[in-house]
């Protein structure tokens, strides 16, 4: 086993990607992402890879798709203005099948909003910034160690299912430095026999979004992505459960505001209060169905959130009405605080309700 | 000395009277200063805005005692553009770093220029991403280190620094375009005038103007606040020649005139 | 045990490195670490900080709102920490910088003359490592001083490790005239 290091959690998803056999990473400066370029800077030429400082998101995206289309590793980096701009590129990889990674180091908004971490991209991430019917599948670690095992995940999955993989982490998790054990190499290697190197031996390879001919082309384009999705709906299910068998109160976070909440659930219990935590680890595809049943055991839902009821609607969709959701969100910068949690649920509780007030 | 030639330096009503965020030997404080003289001095205050981009110089709005617009990374002078045709009799100011002028909004910059948009760009070039940290800029000298080029900028592979001037001067619209520097009290007064000619001419009606102004970033430099205005004479300058590239504003008159 | 220390003072006082050391320590000791800069265009003047958490359970939130501890190297820093440390908290501050001193009574104030320690040494830059010396013997539960010798060659960069006799000189010296507290 290799040693722990303190390691920042930007670094640590830059040393991860390497390890991936990423060589090939375009990104454009923003905080509080900007660890992750200047590693790369400086790692890339050491292991004979391309860092490449893109003139804008709109270039580095593109940049992306190329080297995509050219069937190697590839990456690109932002923070919540940035990856805005990056929608345009994502559309188009996604339609024109392709794998990379993604990864957006959230700040609060909207606009230029400030460089505190945040969690306010959720919709834009699990929704399609980018116009069309389309797909990405969006990974959310909560620790420097996560950022690291979810990018060495990432880029397989990218290659299994030729989908472009979101790393949505809020700028805590990116700029705190913790132990890291950095993770070994999957050595899953994936035949890219589509990708464009030219039609030497075979006849030629063209990639595109664009279907025009027959009429019903793009629509046959789009049950085709569509099945894909739903095979990696069924297959990309990741969660955590913590004390969740015997919990009458189910706590659901994701991120940093997961790592707040599952203190939570340690104080209540220490008071008597059977809480556990339910945290997605992939919001898109998210996991319903596991949600569904605990929030039905547990009859009572409080969603915790670095926005302001974003996350909650897909915990509303999952538990379809079978329960109420009660909402508590921090914005801007702000971290959910521990005594609210707690003081939130124990309001519940000295009132005897059965239920809680939808948020 | 004679009492009557010591210049007398105050703060001009187009200052507003804070602290600034700007780190020691910055030259943003500066070029805000110059601006708000000739704002000033054009009796233009109460009928100027100022698109501040973002950069270090994000917050110059709360600086310039005129009235202060917010553009995403780039695109000030489509913002500015916008807002010119929206309100022609108004003075539009795009005031703009590096990284956001010749990288992120190469495509606006240029645009906004060909089509002649009677704005002025005051561009603050310092080599670097000031506000992000210290990456690599359009406008890093060739084997400057920075947070991203850890081993120099190498031509080879990122290509030369852009120079803004030499590339807008293949333009036929713009009116009126200078490099100047602040690095020290010679050429800020050079930059004042260059200012003053600039908006001078938005004031006129001319069309586009652009100053662009080697200033300094000691901290992402990395060195003390002196070395720094050093650094812009002995680094900067034989690559980013100051000179006056472009000042027509006769032409622009008889233009102006038969249309 | 769970402590969480902010540690602030001007860019170059190596307020970040004295926030590693400490994580890196007690990481080898198998705790429980966790350490986020303040970053970007809040470090322009006035204050760089970190916030460090340090315990025997998992970290909830590497952010923190009400300190236990706060080592402030110069005056901005006191200024902006001291109201925020938690009752019965500790601050720890540089007396040869630090105009205002700090006036809170439900603290534990510590003050230390960390910079003046570093000069006698023929440094400025290392009033921080008094202060971690200062740390040490005020709180002994956090991380013993072996642990913070034995990181210090890991923490610092092969280029600066040859200060290392000096900042162990001026940890020790932080150490030695700090007298212990009596938990109140
Ligand atoms: C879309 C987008 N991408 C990136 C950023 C991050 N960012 C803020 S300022 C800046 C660079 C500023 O450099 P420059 O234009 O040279 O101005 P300076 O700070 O040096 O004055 C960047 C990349 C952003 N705010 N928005």
């Amino acid at each position: 086993m290799s040693k722990t290091l303190l390691m920042k959690g930007n670094e640590a998803l830059a040393e991860a990607a390497i390890i991936a056999g990423c060589r090939h990473y375009f990104a454009y400066p923003i905080t509080p992402q900007n660890e992750i370029p200047a590693y790369l800077s400086r790692r890339m030429p050491e292991v004979g890879g391309t860092f490449l400082q893109a003139e804008s998101e709109l270039a580095a995206i593109s940049m992306v798709l190329g080297a995509a289309a050219g069937g190697v590793r590839t990456m690109t980096s932002s923070s919540s203005p940035g990856m805005a701009l990056k929608q345009e590129g994502i559309s188009y990889i996604a339609g024109s099948e392709l794998p990379c990674v993604l990864v957006n180091v959230m700040r609060g908004g909207p606009g230029l909003g400030a460089i505190a971490g945040a969690q306010g991209d959720y919709f834009q991430a699990t929704r399609g910034g980018g116009n069309g019917d389309y797909r990405t599948i969006v990974l959310a670690p909560g620790s420097a160690q996560e950022l690291a095992d979810f990018t060495i995940d990432a880029f397989d999955l990218a290659d299994e299912y030729r989908i472009p993989v979101l790393i949505l982490a809020d700028g805590y998790i990116g700029q705190m430095s913790e132990p890291v054990v950095l993770p070994e190499p999957t050595g899953k290697t994936f035949k890219k026999p589509w990708a464009l190197t030219g039609a030497k031996g075979r006849s030629k390879n063209i990639i595109a979004s664009m279907k025009l001919i027959p009429d019903t082309a793009l629509e046959e384009h789009n049950l085709h992505l569509q099945e894909k999705y739903d095979l990696i709906s069924e297959n990309v299910r990741r969660i955590e459960t913590y004390h969740t068998d015997d919990a009458e109160w189910l706590i659901v976070a994701y991120g940093t505001a997961a790592r707040i909440a599952r203190k939570a659930v340690d104080r209540l219990r220490a008071e008597g209060v059977k809480a556990g935590l339910f945290r997605p680890l992939s919001l898109w595809p998210f996991p319903d169905r596991e949600l569904y049943e605990l929030a039905r055991n547990a009859g009572k839902v409080l969603t915790v959130e670095m926005s302001l009821g974003q996350l909650v609607e897909d915990v509303k969709l999952s538990v379809n009405g079978a329960v109420e959701v009660d909402l508590y969100g921090r914005a801007g910068g702000a971290v959910p605080a521990l005594d609210d949690i707690i003081e939130r649920i124990k309001s519940y509780e000295r009132e005897n309700h059965t239920h809680v007030q939808a948020s | 000395m004679s009492a009557k030639t010591i210049p007398m330096y105050k703060r001009p009503e187009g200052l507003t009277d804070v602290r600034t965020h700007y780190c020691a030997g910055c030259g943003h404080g500066i070029v805000h200063k110059l601006i708000a003289e000739a704002l000033e001095e054009l009796e233009v205050l109460d009928r100027t805005i100022l698109i501040a981009p973002v950069g270090c110089a994000v917050l110059a709005y709360n600086y310039i005692e005129v009235d202060g617009l917010e553009a995403a990374h780039g695109r000030a002078p489509a913002v500015a553009t916008g807002l010119k045709r929206a309100l022609p009799d108004r003075m539009v100011i795009s005031y703009q770093g590096d990284g956001d002028l010749l990288a992120i909004g190469t495509g606006e910059t240029i645009h906004a220029a060909n089509r002649g948009e009677d704005i002025t760009v005051i561009f603050v070039n310092n080599a670097v991403y000031g506000m992000t940290g210290g990456q690599m800029a359009p406008t890093t000298l060739e084997g400057q280190k920075t947070l991203t080029s850890p081993y120099g900028r190498n031509p080879a592979d990122v290509g030369f620094p852009i120079r803004a001037c030499e590339v807008l001067d293949t333009l036929e619209s713009p009116v009126y375009i200078e490099r100047t520097s602040v690095h020290n009290p010679a050429s800020v007064r050079k930059t004042k005038k260059a200012i003053l000619k600039a908006l001078k001419y938005q004031k006129d009606g001319l069309g586009y103007s652009f100053v662009e102004i080697l200033s300094m970033c000691p901290t992402n430099w990395g060195v003390e606040p002196v070395t720094g205005a050093e650094w812009v004479k002995d680094a900067m300058m034989p690559w980013f020649t100051l000179k006056k590239f472009r000042d027509r504003p006769e032409e622009k008159k008889e233009e102006k005139q038969a249309s | 045990m769970t402590e969480e220390l902010i540690i602030a003072g001007f860019g170059g006082q190596g307020v970040l490195l004295t926030g590693r050391l400490l994580c890196v320590a007690a990481m080898r000791l198998g705790k429980q670490v966790s350490h986020i800069p303040s970053y970007g265009a809040e470090m322009r003047g006035g204050t760089a900080n970190c916030s460090v958490v340090i315990s025997d359970e998992d970290i909830a939130s590497p952010v923190i709102e009400r300190p236990s501890i706060v080592i402030a190297l110069n005056g901005p820093s006191v200024a902006k920490f001291e109201p925020r440390l938690r009752p019965g908290g500790l601050l720890i501050w540089n007396s040869s910088l630090v105009k205002q001193a700090p006036t809170r009574s439900d603290l534990v104030l510590v003050s230390l003359d960390a910079a003046d320690r570093s000069l006698s040494e023929g440094t400025e830059r290392a009033a921080n490592m008094a202060a971690i010396g200062a740390l040490l013997k005020l709180k002994p539960d956090i991380v013993p001083m072996e642990a913070v010798e034995a990181a210090l060659d890991e923490v610092i960069s092969a280029r600066n490790r040859k200060h290392n006799p000096v900042n162990l000189r001026i940890l020790h010296a932080g150490y030695e005239i700090t007298k212990t507290i009596n938990a109140a």
